[in-house]
């Protein structure tokens, strides 16, 4: 077993990058995830990456674009209006295919919004958010642990498909300390030849590039993009279920809301009503098949989608159930986080409405 | 086991500190432990809080609405939670400074002294957070004192392991105490 510690969301997402072999880091700090940046100035000069305190989002995310390009292993991280400020170096680096981790630590929003956690970011995230016909690999942990395993996941999935992966949790699992069990370090060592490292006489000059002025070569682009979303989408769909081969509710939640959900579904079952979790560990590519058999099973009633916002996820549930099944949502904002009661009484209310 | 509690206070009486200390003392003897503390404003001169559970089992929701165990520092600590102490459960308020005494009579209340105790008989006032977790351990049997102990060592920079004695004296003064 690996080293235990007890560990903020944040720092163990920064220790888990300096595990997986992070070679650089650009970001700026904000709430709330400034512990990461933090974390990671304080360590760097016991390791070998680059930090860079950039003077913005839009810079970092522009260094992150470079150092990918150049074949590290690269990460930023910030919080939704920062994620915001990114968006046309995530599509440019999305189109340049180049692997490299983000992490959107959100809070609650529109506008400078609140600094507590929210799960408003979820369209942004899992539709594009940039400009152009492209989907980030999205990983949603709900736990420190996971602030670690997904972390490492991102960085080998982003490597595995020449893609930026993004990691979407919210201030709370960022903000929060839980144990985790730390993997031992990995000996990182790039095979990208197509990085831009300087050309040598044996081989020809390496290009990268967003920009394909002929038409025809931007279609041949997006048909090559949309043959590798078709793939991801055909083998790294993730999900966890809690007690769902019964259950007549299924509550579909994802982040700090999914830790809430699991409590509603145990005090459900406890006055005799039997609800399920389904819980997207990855939020693009969404689980939509498995959704749809849940919504073809005669025990099941509804969907209920609980998550902080006013309802984005909720969409892509009624998407998948194609109106075999009635879905609702609950959800709080403004960095409100509910409580298992509460989310219980809707879910109970609604049940008996039959 | 599971104990849902919540330690509240204004900002710098230590409240995010006794919190992340029991947790870490739980986790050392291989109990499951979250904490979730309030973050922004209200720590910055308002009122702060962590929430903390310990459990044999897996964690699921590291937020609830009812406590088994509420630890109030302040007044504007005290009214918001009291009334979120689950029946039967316990509610730790600071009785030197907090001058409204809570009403509920269907939970156990235990008023301490803890800022003038630390002052008078301690000289330090900043340990009154010890006190009270001392009083916590010895009330309800969640962590061992000898493991709070172990927390400091390992959680406070080298530099302040001059005060762990003072810290554990206060821990011992609390536990004396209910």
């Amino acid at each position: 077993m690996g080293e235990i510690r007890f560990m903020k969301g944040n720092e163990a997402l920064a220790e888990a990058a300096i595990r997986a072999g992070m070679q650089g880091y650009f970001g700026y700090p904000i709430t709330p995830q400034s512990e990461i940046v933090e974390y990671l100035a304080m360590q760097e000069p016991n390791h070998d990456y680059v930090l860079v305190h950039a003077e913005s989002e839009v810079a970092s995310i522009n260094m992150l674009y470079g150092g990918a390009g150049a074949g590290s292993r690269v990460m930023t991280t910030t919080s939704s209006p920062g994620f915001s400020l990114m968006q046309e170096g995530v599509s440019y680096i999305a189109c340049a295919e180049l692997p490299c981790v983000i992490a959107n630590i959100s809070r609650g929003g529109p506008g400078l919004g609140t600094i507590q956690a929210s799960q408003g970011d979820y369209f942004q995230a899992v539709k594009g958010g940039g400009h152009g016909d492209y989907n980030l690999i999205v990983l949603a942990p709900n736990s420190v642990q996971e602030m670690v395993d997904h972390t490492i996941m991102a960085f080998e999935l982003a490597d595995k498909y020449n893609t930026p992966a993004l990691i979407l949790t919210d201030g709370a699992i960022g903000q929060m300390m839980e144990k985790v069990v730390l993997p031992e370090p990995i000996e990182y060592k790039p095979n990208k030849p197509w990085a831009t490292t300087g050309k040598t006489k044996d081989r020809e000059r390496n290009y990268i590039t967003s920009l394909y002025i002929k038409s025809e070569d931007m279609e041949q682009k997006n048909f090559k993009l949309q043959a590798k979303y078709k793939e991801i989408k055909e083998n790294e769909v993730r999900f966890e279920s809690y007690k769902i081969d019964d259950a007549e509710i299924i509550i579909v939640s994802y982040g700090v809301s999914s830790r809430t959900s699991k409590k509603v579904v145990d005090l459900a079952r406890e006055k005799g009503i039997k609800v399920g979790l389904l819980r997207p560990i990855t939020l693009w590519p969404f689980p939509t098949e498995e959704i749809a058999r849940l919504s073809k099973l005669d025990s099941t009633k509804f969907f209920l989608s609980v998550e902080m916002s006013v309802g984005q996820m909720v969409e892509d549930v009624k998407l998948n159930v194609e109106g075999r099944k009635p879905v609702y949502m609950y959800g709080r904002t403004g960095g409100i986080m509910m409580t298992p009661e509460e989310i219980l009484e809707y879910a109970v209310k609604k049940y008996e409405e039959g | 086991m599971l104990y849902e509690m919540i330690f509240a206070g204004f900002g710098g009486q230590g409240v995010l500190s006794m919190g992340k200390l029991i947790a870490y003392a739980a986790m050392k003897e291989g109990k499951e432990v979250s904490w979730m503390p309030s973050y922004g404003p209200e720590m910055r001169g308002g009122t702060a809080n962590c929430m903390v559970n310990i459990s044999d089992d897996p964690i699921s929701s590291p937020v609830v609405n009812e406590y088994d165990v509420v630890v109030a520092l302040n007044l504007p600590s005290l009214k918001k939670f009291e009334n979120k102490v689950k029946k039967g459960g316990i509610l730790i308020w600071e009785s030197s400074t907090i001058k409204d005494p809570p009403t509920r009579t269907d939970i156990k209340v235990y008023p301490l002294r803890a800022v003038e105790l630390a002052n008078t008989e301690l000289k330090n006032g900043q340990v009154m957070n010890m006190l009270i977790l001392g009083s916590l351990v010895k009330l309800i049997n969640v962590v061992k004192k000898e493991s709070l102990v172990v927390a400091l060592k390992e959680t406070l920079p080298e530099r302040h392991h001059k005060l762990i004695p003072l810290n554990e004296k206060a821990i011992d003064l609390g536990m004396s105490k209910v």
